[in-house]
């Protein structure tokens, strides 16, 4: 694997920032992530946390499972609330402190979208990163508009859900915002390189991780970085960057291209309960889906 | 040096939190409040002030933006009215759990549905139960004053709350009146540099709001109620002082019109008790013996100074200019309530609902209104009743 070979050392050890002993699930993504968020940044980030699974992950007061700082704000608030940290900041000369907003596909596909769009459209000088575990886990996997076609949830209990993942990264590059990228738990060293080039830059930028959920999405949780991986592998999760009006297709997924390189769209789908009711003409319609977005991605590389 | 100028309520407002020094300002525009932020906008962009201004997409992220702001350590103001407050109400309630302190004025206007801008006092008080400091002025000087001095109590450490302050829409927002501007650097001595309970910039790592157990939180809850009564008496402190140094004080938490002799007292809060005193200098000059106690401050509400006044007239007449749908009118509520606290044998309480979604109430009205609720008493009324009172012309 090329991002192997430039694997860049790590600043920080991440069990100094990442405490053990949170009260994440079995097998969570969340942690992942926030390993890879703390490798880059250390505890100079100041993490704003809507509602959302991360809220009960950190633990109870007085304690907290990362050694960083968290300011904890209304479920659709987070982009605004990192604003104002950021310009706050900015006023008192603080410029070695990382602004990030860390949200759900919730807070950030749904409720937060408003203030998301707000906060982009301004340029405000911080990283949003939407951690997407596809429903409303939280609350007991509920339906978000983050979820994808065909999805058993509390509230697509018996048909799944009906209408395709609306896809926010699209929504963020329409604001012409510095920096867009995908990324995914299973792959952390893209992940780091990301966070690293966001971080070399200013202004608004945003990272949106796919991030498996074994209650959420009924799988075993040993599985959640083979699930994570093979969203990538077949295609349905496309990795990349936007920057400087360019988009870039991130290593795991630039052969897939081609799409004989693909694994079949039912290796991702069979490891997951969510799927189970899932017939021929789903398993079509999420195969065209996925292919009308390798389409867009053509489209924007040439 | 002090100067005085013809300024609106709103331009009133946004020079005193000119001379506040705020590092963060983020509003979102709603009629009438709206001048407030173009005021300090331009002052901004002229360079007259050197603050940040978040242009923000809704009222809610107006507040959001001004909590994270002001957790990180930033002297924060924003600005709204009616649909934009209630729409912001859920950051209302989380800036005064986090015991940030930060100012917001209020430009009152009647709540929707219809379509209506005109003032009463409902999406005020609709913030009643929001844990913060709720000021409400009667003229353009009193907006100015309450503003700075919000700032001053809000970062007392005895306090630490937020707090608002009250005008109404167009009868102070959009109408000008000679305002009295003090000295900015004695202002700026005065005010001194912001101070909060914590700072959250990254120096240490530092968690606010995560999940709590319910003793914990209760605990939290408590220091709010806690801050509360001892903010009376900052209140009065700031007042005094503000006194002494800008020469204007007007009573703490209220303010009290010929109380000293009064049989019959009215009460009321805002800008329409300028008539309501008019109304009473006629009627003393015809030999009524009427007073007005203004509320200054709905919260902490000033059940003690009340008790003060009250406790040996004959009768109470509180003027409410908002209505608790199947109850009474909210200052009315909480005066019977704060004088219970004293004894159960009250003076004759009458609440007058009136004014209601800016409908006019004139001098004239009141001294009419007064004068039969007088007469009434006189010819043996014992139990205090409550009317909604429509005003049409």
């Amino acid at each position: 694997m090329s991002s192997a070979r430039i694997r860049p050392p790590l600043p920080y050890n991440a069990r100094d920032v990442v405490l053990p002993g949170d009260a994440a699930c079995q097998g969570c993504p969340i942690p992942i992530a926030l390993k890879v968020l703390s490798a880059v940044f250390g505890d100079k980030m100041i993490l704003v946390v809507p509602a959302c699974c991360t809220s009960v992950i950190v633990g109870t007061y007085p304690g907290q499972s990362l050694r960083a700082s968290i300011v904890h704000v209304p479920f659709a608030a987070a982009a605004a609330v990192a604003s104002g940290v950021s310009k706050a900041l900015k006023m008192r000369g603080i410029s070695d402190v990382q602004v990030i907003a860390w949200a759900g596909d919730g807070g950030t596909s749904d409720i937060g979208m408003a203030t998301l769009s707000g906060a982009a459209e301004r340029n405000e000088d911080i990283i949003y990163i939407m951690y997407d575990n596809e429903a409303y886990m939280n609350t007991g996997i509920q339906r978000s508009s983050s979820t994808p076609k065909g999805a058993w949830t509390t509230t697509t209990p018996v048909l799944g859900k009906e209408e395709h993942k609306k896809d926010v990264a699209k929504i963020l590059i329409a604001h012409d915002v510095p920096y867009v990228a995908t990324a995914s738990i299973g792959y952390p060293h893209d992940l780091y390189s990301k966070l690293q080039r966001a971080r070399s830059i200013s202004g608004f930028r945003y990272i949106q991780i796919h991030a498996p959920c074994p209650p959420g999405w009924r799988f075993d949780p040993k599985y959640t970085v083979r699930v994570a991986k093979l969203a990538v592998e077949t295609g349905y999760w496309i990795l990349y960057e936007y920057y400087n009006g360019k988009l870039v297709l991130s290593g795991p997924s630039r052969p897939l291209l081609d799409p004989s390189k693909r694994k079949p769209i039912e290796e991702y789908l069979k490891m997951q309960g969510r799927y189970r009711a899932l017939t021929p003409e789903l398993v079509n319609s999420i195969r065209e889906y996925v292919e009308r977005n390798w389409e867009w991605v053509k489209r924007y590389l040439q | 040096m002090a100067k005085k100028i013809a300024l609106t309520g709103n331009y009133a407002i946004a020079y005193a939190v000119k001379l506040a020094r705020p590092d963060v300002i983020a509003a979102y525009p709603i009629t009438p409040q709206s001048p407030i932020v173009e005021k300090l906008s331009e002052m901004i962009e002229s360079g007259e002030l050197k603050a940040s201004m978040i242009r923000v997409e809704s009222e809610h992220s107006a507040l959001a933006a001004c909590f994270g702001a002001a957790v990180s350590g930033a002297r924060v103001f924003t600005a709204t009215s009616s649909q934009g407050l209630l729409y912001m109400h859920e950051v209302v309630h989380w800036a005064s759990r986090a015991r940030i302190p930060m100012v917001m004025a209020v430009v009152s206007r009647t709540i929707n549905t219809p379509w209506n801008i005109w003032p009463d006092h409902s999406d005020f008080v609709d913030q009643r139960d929001a844990g913060w400091i709720m000021a409400y002025a009667m003229d353009n000087q009193e907006a100015f004053d309450l503003t700075l001095q919000a700032f001053k109590i809000s970062e007392d450490p005895a306090v630490y709350l937020p707090v608002m302050v009250g005008i109404e829409g167009f009868i102070l927002s959009h109408t000008a009146m000679p305002v009295e501007i003090p000295d900015e650097d004695l202002v700026g001595e005065w005010i001194g540099e912001r101070t909060q309970p914590y700072i959250i910039d990254g120096s240490e790592p530092r968690g606010l709001g995560g999940l709590t157990l319910p003793e914990d939180t209760e605990d939290m809850f408590y220091g709010i109620q806690a801050a509360m009564e001892r903010a009376k008496e900052v209140i009065k402190r700031v007042d005094r002082e503000y006194g002494k140094l800008f020469g204007r004080e007007y009573g703490g938490l209220i303010s009290c019109y010929y109380c000293n002799d009064a049989k019959y007292i009215a009460v009321a809060m805002g800008s329409w008790t300028g008539d309501l005193i008019e109304a009473v200098n006629t009627l003393r000059e015809e030999g009524y013996p009427v007073g007005v106690v203004r509320i200054r401050y709905y919260r902490p509400f000033p059940h003690e100074d009340l008790w003060n006044i009250l406790r040996s007239v004959r009768a109470v007449f509180v003027f409410d200019r908002a209505i608790s749908f199947g109850a009474w009118g909210p200052i009315f509520t909480d005066l019977v309530a704060g004088l219970a606290q004293y004894t159960l044998k009250l003076p004759v309480v009458v609440n007058i609902v009136a004014g209601i979604a800016g409908v006019h109430v004139a001098a004239e009205d009141f001294y009419n209104l007064l004068k039969s609720l007088i007469e009434r008493v006189e010819s043996g009324l014992e139990r205090g009743y409550f009317e909604w009172v429509k005003i049409r012309r």
